[in-house]
């Protein structure tokens, strides 16, 4: 059976799919539904959802229009959820992939340096790296990166240390071939299917740190986030529930999405551990 | 013919949908008779353990029953709900298992898993349960029994907990017990013990036992009556000696045919020049220890010293913990060893450090054991071949000629070469990993239980292969096996090792018909079949 075969008899994956999907069109689209921007002040503020066809979600407190902060927002939450993923890879996979495969000292070392990490709680790692850097969208994205790798480096190690006892690591040391060799063409391509489980998942996470620190105020502040509108909005919960509710739904979606397309991933990739559930 | 206690009537278990066949068993019917050992022989996927399984009910999800009758005592066991299935497992029929590691508890003490059958059951105290399990730990002759039953499975060794399995199957003297492939994990000696330990059973409980097994020689030892399945039907059927000295359908002959006879080659002129000189190697394992404990340490090989000369090839025989398994990656550097020599064409690869070594790897290449872990999954089968004779040196294109060339050579077509591994049977496997080692232009190859996971008929075609590429490109092999009638096949030497020691070395015919050392003679006396197949060598010579 292809993979996408086995990853459609998931119906939470393939809706998880069209959701991100449809978040990934609006994101990318976004210019074009509000070429104006999120900032703009276009109506009184507080304005009730449903009642202006034009603003369909309503104002915030300023007047500025919910929908377009929604559709630029998504912008920013994908893009610092797929670079603080990508750097996380970046930095998780070199390290956990030389612990795993030369063990001795270089896993010893590499282990106690994460553990390092470990033990400190991301978030307020997190929170204390952006308020040092200055909140940028660069240094968010570099703090949840760096809050994110211990556990891709750990699991990298695992799948390494399991692979290069096969026989055809084995086959390939008597070829004669150089042990970077080994371990770049040989052990890591096998390692990929949970790695690509995990980041996406880590995208999910990211966008949640990130929603997390904007909603602090710690967020970008030249920068129209969801966790930034919602952080804005706290002081009105009760008098204008539109203005975290809507953001907090487009979270919880773009989440959700992504760790239904994580499950589909993993049930695509390790087919055998799917028997007897249906 | 005796009273059946068990009669299977057309039994029919259907597999899901887009399995490779719709049936795992069509239409197989059999008696089982009191107090008789009927062997089902098969190779894998003949259906020969999901019969098994459909009887206790162990069928694995998607796969049911379609359509027969299995009576046992005027009921059909197949229709009985699980409340009643559950009363008949264990306590009237009873089941062992190929692998005792993975079928005991881990967790659990070998007495309370003897106690914990009785238990299941409602049956007898506590106190009478414990002193049961001792009876019966006593019976399947396991030593010191009052330690054993407080035991651990892992404190065991693989006879061990064989015995005490069996010990668990006999528990409630069920009138079958049902064998599946009871002793293919087991060596040798300990095989034989086994078996023997079964028949002394079915002689004193008087039960029936059906015994499934690929292994014909283990039949010869053990069976009354055999069925010969293949493709979920049963092939063949009748008494053991009958099937065994006439067999009937072709297939059953191909099977026999296969077996590697006590036939012992011609010996090939040997040249004296050395392929391979092992000098006093030693390699000694560490395990556990610390700043206030001595660590616990394996001789796994021990002062070895060895030749094979040009041409040759020399058999490693020995049972598992030998280290002759040790001493073969000894030799490629995939161990390095603590003292000795392995002298490869006057370079000694022990003494080489990593950028040395790399260069002269080539020298020296292996067949693996295992067809589905040796090759990259990932990769396509040309580029298996062609990456050492590129990180070699040899330009791009021609390493991918030799790798075609090469296919052919083993049997599989060019064709072969722009496919994944998964696109192959385990036999193919096996021909693309001997291909792999002859890529590389090696001095010598190692196979280090080459053979072993692949099936009589598929074994018989490898070895075959194997014969022919020594004949025409006149390769040294060390030839490491623990089965001796595939080492008698192929071998010209064979070097016997026990506790990481070589214990006897010799040409194949002074080691098989007139043995020096006591543990060579023990090797070769438990052979499961040993006797059967003297006789035949006797009949065709």
């Amino acid at each position: 059976m292809s993979f996408w075969k086995r990853f459609a008899t998931n119906r939470g994956a393939v809706i998880g799919l069209i959701i991100l999907l449809a978040v990934v069109t609006i994101a990318i689209l976004a210019p074009v539904i509000y070429p104006g921007g999120p900032w703009k002040m276009v109506q009184r503020p507080f304005l009730v959802p449903f009642t202006n066809e034009a603003l369909p979600l309503g104002t915030d407190t300023l007047g500025r229009n919910v929908a377009a902060g929604l559709v630029h927002g998504a912008r920013v939450s994908l893009l610092v959820g797929l670079v603080s993923t990508v750097m996380a890879l970046l930095i998780g996979v070199p390290l956990g992939a030389l612990a795993g495969f030369y063990g001795g000292y270089v896993d010893e070392g590499a282990m106690r340096f994460t553990e390092f990490f470990q033990t400190i709680p991301n978030f307020a790692l997190a929170i204390v790296l952006v308020a040092i850097l200055q909140p940028t969208l660069g240094s968010i994205t570099l703090a949840i990166a760096i809050v994110s790798w211990p556990p891709v480096a750990r699991l990298v190690r695992a799948e390494v240390m399991s692979l290069k006892r096969r026989e055809f690591v084995e086959a390939a040391h008597l070829a004669g071939l150089s042990n970077i060799r080994i371990l770049v063409s040989e052990v890591l391509p096998n390692a990929v299917s949970p790695i690509i489980v995990m980041a996406s998942l880590m995208v999910a996470t990211a966008i949640l740190l990130e929603s997390s620190l904007s909603f602090l105020g710690l967020g970008d502040p030249n920068i129209m986030s969801w966790g930034y509108m919602i952080g804005a909005a706290r002081t009105v919960i009760r008098s204008a529930w539109w203005l975290s509710f809507f953001p907090g739904l487009a979270i919880l979606l773009t989440v959700l999405a992504l760790n239904l397309i994580g499950e589909g991933l993993n049930d695509a990739f390790n087919p055998h551990l799917k028997k007897g559930r249906t | 013919m005796s009273d059946p206690i068990l009669s299977i009537e057309q039994l029919t278990i259907d597999l899901p949908a887009g399995a490779d066949r719709p049936h795992a068993v069509e239409e197989v019917s059999f008696d089982l008779n009191k107090g008789e050992v009927l062997c089902v022989v098969g190779e894998s996927g003949s259906g020969k353990s999901m019969t098994a399984n459909a009887l206790m009910g162990l069928l694995p999800d998607g796969v049911t029953v379609g359509n027969g009758r299995a009576v046992f005592d005027g009921t059909d066991v197949l229709t009985l709900s699980e409340v009643q299935k559950q009363a008949l497992r264990g306590a009237r029929i009873g089941m062992i298992f190929q692998e005792p590691m993975t079928a005991l508890n881990p967790l659990m003490r070998i007495g309370d898993q003897i106690s914990e059958v009785f238990a299941a059951h409602n049956l007898y105290s506590k106190s009478e349960r414990r002193a049961r399990a001792l009876a019966l730990v006593k019976e399947v002759g396991l030593p010191d029994p009052e330690k054993i039953i407080r035991a651990y499975p892992f404190q065991l060794s693989g006879g061990q907990r064989q015995r005490a399995m069996i010990a668990m199957a006999l528990a409630l003297e069920p009138e079958i017990l049902i064998a599946d492939e009871p002793t293919t994990a087991l060596d040798v000696t300990t095989q034989a013990q086994i078996l023997r330990l079964i028949l002394a059973l079915r002689d004193k409980h008087g039960m029936a036992v059906m015994f499934i097994t690929h292994d014909f020689g283990v039949v010869a030892e053990i069976a009354d009556r055999v069925i010969v399945m293949r493709h979920g039907r049963i092939v063949e059927a009748g008494v053991a000696k009958r099937v065994l000295e006439a067999p009937q359908h072709e297939y059953t002959r191909a099977l026999l045919d296969a077996i590697p006879t006590g036939t012992v080659p011609d010996l090939a002129t040997v040249n004296t020049a050395p392929a391979l000189e092992i000098q006093h190697l030693n390699k000694i394992y560490r395990t556990g220890g610390g700043p206030f404990r001595a660590a616990r340490e394996v001789r796994a090989v021990n002062d070895v010293s060895l030749t094979i000369a040009k041409g040759e090839v020399l058999g490693l025989v020995g049972e598992s913990g030998s280290g002759k398994s040790t001493l073969g990656r000894a030799v490629v550097r995939l161990v390095t060893p603590d003292s000795g020599k392995v002298l490869i064409g006057g370079v000694d690869l022990a003494a080489l450090d990593e950028r040395e070594l790399r260069k002269q790897r080539h020298r020296v290449q292996m067949v693996f054991q295992d067809p589905y872990a040796s090759l990259n999954p990932r990769h396509r089968i040309v580029r298996s071949l062609s990456d050492g004779p590129i990180a070699k040196g040899v330009p791009k294109r021609q390493a991918h000629k030799r790798a075609l060339e090469l296919l052919e050579i083993v049997g599989l077509g060019a064709d072969a070469a722009t496919r994944f591994p998964h696109e192959f049977s385990g036999g193919q496997r096996q021909r693309i990993g001997i291909a792999r080692a002859l890529a590389m232009d090696p001095e010598l190859i190692i196979a280090d239980e080459a053979v072993s996971a692949l099936d009589v008929s598929i074994q018989a075609q490898v070895l075959e292969l194997l014969a022919d590429l020594r004949r025409k490109m006149g390769l040294s092999i060390l030839f490491i096996t623990h089965d001796l009638r595939v080492a008698a096949q192929v071998c010209d030497r064979i070097a016997v090792m026990q506790h990481g020691r070589l214990v006897e070395v010799g040409p194949v015919r002074e080691v098989f018909h007139a043995p020096k050392e006591a543990y060579t003679r023990e090797l070769l006396a438990a052979v499961p079949g040993a006797g059967w197949a003297v006789d035949k060598e006797d009949a065709i010579a």
